[in-house]
């Protein structure tokens, strides 16, 4: 605190009074004084995992026996060798591959559509918005029953249109299909504002000059607001992946990783590494694994996205 | 569907009394409702309806007794008490917390504030799932060597390491940024301390940062799953998606209770939803516009 006090008067010499040199030489003070409550909390709970994690992924702790000893790299060549890891990356892999597009395709059609002053709009609207309400428990609560193989409505279009009837989440061939159809469902509210605010950004001078220069409804689509949306869709490309990649919720709802590990994606298996084998030296590894797949992925999207992207300043 | 052949096809939809963009719109909602009314329809029907092939769409009977049963099968008001708890308690305690952090790290000079500004903000890239098992830990032993309060199987739990987060610190720092100076300075000469000038001034011209970031912070505190997985059990701790998803478990193939509860558990947060949807539409909308 002394040194600091010299510091600041050192850089303001002329302190008009004694009461105003106190006050700012109290600055210091006063400022740890307000950000220590927030960031002891975010450093408790935020930056000492992180180490701590880091540390465990290189020891072998399962809670059972009470030491833990460093272990090197064995955890993270055990998860190179591991027949379950590679399926989960996989199964990670194309469920976000599906899932992402899938919701931008969903959320730039409807928000086009809903970009408009017409009746019942609100409605509209409401309806894309209402899946933003809804959690994903009860969200995959309500697709597990829609996609009843039995009793289910799915099953009962097809039936009507003469498709055969299916096993949905009972396949190990299809049940990962439906929870990219129910995660999209659940995503729509959040791509669907998104792409309006977007939209909403666009100037209007813009599309009708395209127009006025004889431009078809799709080329001015195509030229002029697909580009002005690109920092929107980098975004949502960014954001979407992010959490596809960290898929969890309905899974454990509506699979548990099942039928013949199917649908175990990265962030399951590290729940059941973690909180029922308690194996928390390799559920470490496999965080930190998964922690990298992000990176990765995200680095990619952001060199891609940048050339990509057109950025109206 | 193209938009080319929308645009050729403009001039020929002239004859309509209203826009065809109708034609797209309305399937396209009454998909998106679907669920939503279908687990409406279930929570009403007799079992023998809700496993009739094929489905009815309308139930022959209103029948509440589901929801009386699914009430008593499970305590549903307690989870949702816990819910608004958990949620309310950790919106405000991120108002105060991130506020304070955050004006400090825009405004005041003190020794080590960039240090430890980046410190906080490499925290922000990290998944939850590489933190949760220190934090599971580090909240068992809180909860054992200094307050029950906060330990596993207890709300308490949930509030806490969530009490203030990175990205709040950082989006209402970006804000106050964006304030003029002036006003803060003529009432620091008036003799006004930093904690007034912070109430009186900084807050009431950051309106819709707060309600910005109390509206996300709600809807992850009211959504979040993994963490009450982890760090409660006992079902009177549980919140809503934790409840459910266990009330699931015991009652797997019975579709109209399972229904009821849900029913029950999703309307608090569609009531809430819709009265402030501005708000909340503003706010996620605010995450793109801030990431974009």
């Amino acid at each position: 605190m002394a040194a600091s006090e010299t510091s600041l008067s050192r850089r303001r010499p002329r302190a008009a009074s004694r009461t105003r040199a106190r006050v700012i030489s109290s600055e210091h003070f006063t400022g740890w004084a307000f950000v220590t409550p927030g960031v002891a909390i975010i450093l408790l709970f935020g930056a000492v995992p992180v180490v701590w994690s880091a540390v465990m992924s290189f020891q072998r702790n399962n809670l059972l026996s009470p030491d833990t000893p460093y272990v090197g790299l064995h955890n993270y060549r055990t998860l190179l060798h591991d027949p379950v890891v590679a399926q989960a990356v996989e199964h990670t892999l194309v469920y976000t591959a599906l899932f992402v597009p899938g919701s931008m395709v969903v959320g730039l059609f409807l928000a086009v559509a809903m970009n408009r002053n017409i009746r019942f709009i609100n409605f509209y609207r409401t309806a894309a918005y209402a899946t933003m309400a809804i959690s994903t428990i009860s969200e995959a609560l309500v697709f597990i029953w829609l996609f009843d193989p039995s009793y289910g409505v799915v099953n009962y279009l097809f039936s009507v249109v003469g498709l055969p009837q299916q096993q949905f989440l009972n396949s190990p061939s299809q049940a990962l299909y439906v929870i990219v159809v129910m995660t999209i469902w659940g995503w729509t509210g959040f791509s669907v504002v998104i792409y309006l605010a977007a939209l909403q950004g666009i100037p209007q001078h813009l599309v009708d000059a395209a127009a006025t220069d004889g431009a078809s409804a799709w080329a001015t689509f195509r030229r002029v607001t697909l580009p002005l949306l690109s920092p929107a869709s980098l975004f949502l490309a960014v954001w979407l992946t992010i959490n596809a990649l960290q898929l969890f919720d309905e899974v454990y709802l509506s699979t548990q990783g099942g039928p013949l590990n199917s649908t175990t994606v990265l962030v399951y298996y590290l729940y059941e590494q973690a909180f029922q084998n308690f194996n928390f030296g390799y559920a470490s590894a496999i965080a930190y694994f998964l922690f990298l797949i992000i990176l990765v992925v995200t680095a990619i999207q952001f060199r891609v996205g940048r050339r990509l992207t057109y950025y109206r300043s | 569907m193209s938009a080319q052949t929308h645009a050729g096809a403009r001039r020929n939809w002239r004859w309509l009394p209203f826009s065809p963009w109708h034609f797209v719109l309305l399937p396209a909602s009454l998909i998106l409702i679907f669920p939503f009314f279908w687990m409406l329809v279930t929570s009403l029907e007799t079992p023998g309806e809700a496993l009739h092939f094929p489905p009815i769409l309308v139930p022959h009977v209103i029948r509440f007794a589901n929801y009386r049963d699914a009430w008593q099968a499970a305590p549903f008001g307690r989870f949702f008490l816990n819910s608004a708890i958990v949620a309310v308690v950790t919106v405000i305690c991120n108002l105060v917390l991130c506020s304070l952090a955050g004006y400090a790290f825009a405004r005041i000079r003190f020794l080590g504030r960039t240090a430890l500004f980046i410190l906080i903000m490499t925290t922000l890239m990290v998944p939850f799932q590489v933190t949760m098992i220190p934090q599971f830990i580090i909240t068992k032993w809180l909860g054992v060597n200094v307050l029950a309060g906060v330990g596993i199987n207890h709300i308490g739990a949930l509030i806490l390491p969530n009490a203030a987060t990175a990205f709040g610190v950082f989006f209402l720092r970006q804000f106050f940024k964006t304030l003029p100076v002036e006003y803060e300075e003529s009432a620091r000469v008036d003799g006004a301390n930093r904690l007034t000038v912070l109430w009186r001034i900084v807050l009431p011209l950051a309106t819709p940062a707060l309600a910005t970031l109390a509206a996300l912070t709600f809807l992850d505190s009211w959504n979040n799953f993994l963490w009450p997985l982890i760090a409660i059990n006992s079902t009177n701790q549980m919140t809503l998606p934790l409840g459910l998803a266990t009330f699931q478990g015991a009652h797997a193939t019975e579709w109209t209770l399972l229904m009821a509860g849900n029913v029950m558990s999703l309307i608090p947060m569609l009531i809430i939803f819709f009265a402030a949807q501005r708000y909340f539409v503003r706010s996620v909308a605010a995450t793109g516009l801030t990431g974009a």
